[in-house]
């Protein structure tokens, strides 16, 4: 049963894929400068231009150059960049680290606040750290993350300089092999602690402006679950065997009410990657975020579309692993669905 | 006993709207609600009368005063080229919350009579409709906006439509529930058997009957939209200079952070004040309208 259900998600999933190079490819053909002008540059004779139109078959007809795409797409070619003048692919890949080490720092804090503050606004219920995280939740949602950024540059940066305010790692110290592209695994792997140190003091600020926007929101989430959780049988019957509050709450409550929050992840993974691109671009990260502000400024479409297609990608592959994850954890839902 | 009397006398739909009444009044003690209503109303008062109340022209040059701090000739100081900030500002809010409203409508809009028309017929259009909507919904929706604003041209209208596009899946799949159940409804059966064309039954009960649960969503929509909108022109993809957008106005002032801190400062906060405002009557309308969450927190 539970096969049939993932291979509905792996089928459904193609039709989306598909979908996506659609849509990429739809945005390619909304873009009002001719791509073959884009790429010969303004002083290029006409001859040239043309040349360039036949190269990329933009003569042929559009179901054609479609087709083409996607033949493309499936064998991994994104097309050449042309402001890199590399192909798409291997800059995505390059830039990718730098934004997943951001992301996952960014999830980790989000994640570790919000089941802290989730679950003592549910103990302590309509107490004034119920008010206050709920009042945290909601400034959260509604603080714009660049502006965050800028504040907290000021601050710390400029004002106490405790943190550096752009870039990975001091470049002086990035002199070691960088096997994962991760820099925190990298610098240990090299047993580099003074790297490490530098990486991690870099990383700190623009991780807490992407996780500040879901630590509220993670602790309203966690704080629902557990108070649906300690109103079930089980909490009283531990309780009534004498076990403390603090035991029942971490045993019992704890890894019951996590459930329901580990499938909202998925969404909000979408939220935490577009925050990045703005985020990145306040703090100089070299991830994905700046790679294609700096293509969407030089109008260079390949990029575009590659990283419109890679993060839907990641985005359907996020959501259909989370699925998965929950189908695993939770049986009653493995019948229910068939 | 005789006070119940009076009650019994009442009719239910009334004893009904005294208890609703009742229960909005004890809503609106909630200090966070009416708080959330003061600050829209307020923002929406200065988008409307914002620009006669402004003190200088928003986007009048002034070189021998720029980078003035924040004086009783400028509240919030001068930014670069001498304007005044406080008048940016004012005028900033017609354009900050127009956007949001009129994002919001649009793609809500479209989205509600496509949702409706996919969910009363069904079928193969419902099949499509539906499919169409995942494959929007796949790609986080600020990204498909960056990506679909860098193609038509970074503009307040273009960042407009992409933003009012990428919302509009979500109004499609909530308008589709909506007119699916409405459509087992005995009046619609009723009005079907009766012969009545589909384009009837849409106007006269589907579009009525499933517009207020949207209404709703879209309220809540509002203060997300005018952050995705903010942080589109903060990224140069929305309002372009010198108009006064308050996305746009933090991206022109950060540069001058370290040195004049009101200027990228202001705008950032006025739009945290306005969201903060539009969430807060989300937060308290989903607890008004959700029975679930009522009585899980009582």
């Amino acid at each position: 049963m539970a096969f049939a259900i993932v291979r509905q998600r792996l089928m459904l999933l193609g039709v989306v894929l598909l979908g996506l190079t659609m849509v990429t490819f739809v945005i390619s053909r909304l873009i009002p400068t001719d791509p073959a002008r884009l790429i010969a540059g303004d002083y290029a004779s006409e001859e040239v231009v043309e040349g360039i139109r036949v190269e990329l078959g933009l003569n042929d007809p559009i179901p054609v150059q479609y087709g083409r795409y996607i033949g493309d797409v499936a064998q991994g070619d994104l097309g050449i960049s042309i402001r890199t003048g590399r192909p798409v692919l291997r800059d995505l890949a390059a830039y990718f680290p730098a934004t997943l080490e951001l992301t996952l720092a960014a999830m980790l804090i989000a994640i570790t606040f919000g089941i802290a503050l989730g679950v003592l606004s549910a103990i302590y219920k309509d107490g004034w750290v119920d008010q206050f995280v709920r009042l945290f939740a909601l400034v959260g949602f509604s603080t714009p993350s660049f502006w965050l950024a800028l504040l907290l540059i000021y601050l710390f940066y400029g004002q106490l300089g405790l943190l550096p305010a752009g870039g990975r790692i001091d470049p002086l110290l990035d002199d070691f092999s960088h096997p994962t592209g991760l820099l925190l695994i990298d610098s240990l792997l090299a047993l580099r602690l003074d790297a490490f140190v530098s990486a991690a003091a870099h990383l700190i600020l623009p991780a807490m402006s992407l996780a500040f926007i879901m630590i509220g929101g993670f602790a309203r989430l966690v704080r629902a679950s557990v108070l649906e959780e300690l109103r079930r049988d089980y909490v009283r019957t531990a309780r009534s065997f004498g076990l403390t509050e603090r035991r029942v709450v971490v045993r019992h409550v704890l890894p019951n009410a996590l459930n329901p929050f580990v499938t909202q992840l998925g969404v909000y993974f979408g939220a935490m990657l577009t925050g990045a691109v703005v985020v990145e671009s306040m703090y100089a990260w070299p991830g994905l975020g700046s790679y294609i502000l700096q293509a969407i400024e030089s109008l260079d479409f390949p990029a575009i579309m590659g990283f419109t297609l890679m993060t839907g990608f990641i985005y359907v592959l996020i959501n259909l692993s989370v699925d998965l994850l929950y189908l695993a954890i939770n049986p009653e839902l493995r019948g229910a669905r068939t | 006993m005789k006070a119940s009397v009076p009650m019994k006398t009442m009719p239910p739909q009334l004893t009904a709207l005294f208890e609703a009444i009742g229960e909005w009044r004890q809503r609106f003690r909630s200090p966070l609600l009416l708080f959330g209503a003061v600050i829209v109303c307020f923002s929406v008062l200065v988008a409307l009368l914002g620009p006669f109340f402004a003190p200088y022209d928003p986007i009048a040059v002034d070189v021998t005063n720029r980078l003035q701090p924040p004086s009783f000739q400028h509240p919030m100081g001068t930014d670069e080229l001498g304007r005044d900030l406080f008048s940016r500002l004012l005028y900033g809010a017609r354009i900050s919350l127009g956007m949001g409203i009129m994002i919001t409508t649009l793609g809500g809009s479209v989205g509600f009579v496509i949702g409706c028309i996919s969910g009363f017929l069904g079928g193969v259009v419902d099949n499509i409709i539906m499919r169409l909507t995942d494959i929007v919904m796949s790609v986080p929706s600020l990204v498909l906006a960056m990506a679909l604003t860098a193609a038509l041209g970074p503009s307040l209208t273009n960042a407009m439509l992409a933003l009012a596009f990428v919302g509009m899946p979500s109004y499609v799949r909530l308008a589709r529930g909506q007119a699916l159940s409405l459509s087992c409804k005995p009046y619609v059966q009723a009005a079907k058997a009766y012969g009545a064309s589909p384009w009837a039954i849409l106007r006269g009960h589907i579009f009525p009957n499933a517009l207020p649960p949207i209404l709703v969503v879209a309220t809540l929509d509002v203060g997300a939209v005018i952050l995705a909108a903010a942080a589109l022109s903060f990224l140069g993809l929305g309002a372009q200079p010198p108009v006064a957008e308050w996305g746009a106005m933090v991206a022109s002032g950060r540069s001058y952070l370290a040195t004049h801190w009101w200027y990228p400062v202001f705008p950032g906060l006025a739009i945290l004040v306005v969201a903060v405002g539009f969430n807060l009557i989300g937060d308290g309308l989903n607890d008004l309208l959700d029975p679930a969450g009522r009585a899980r927190k009582s």
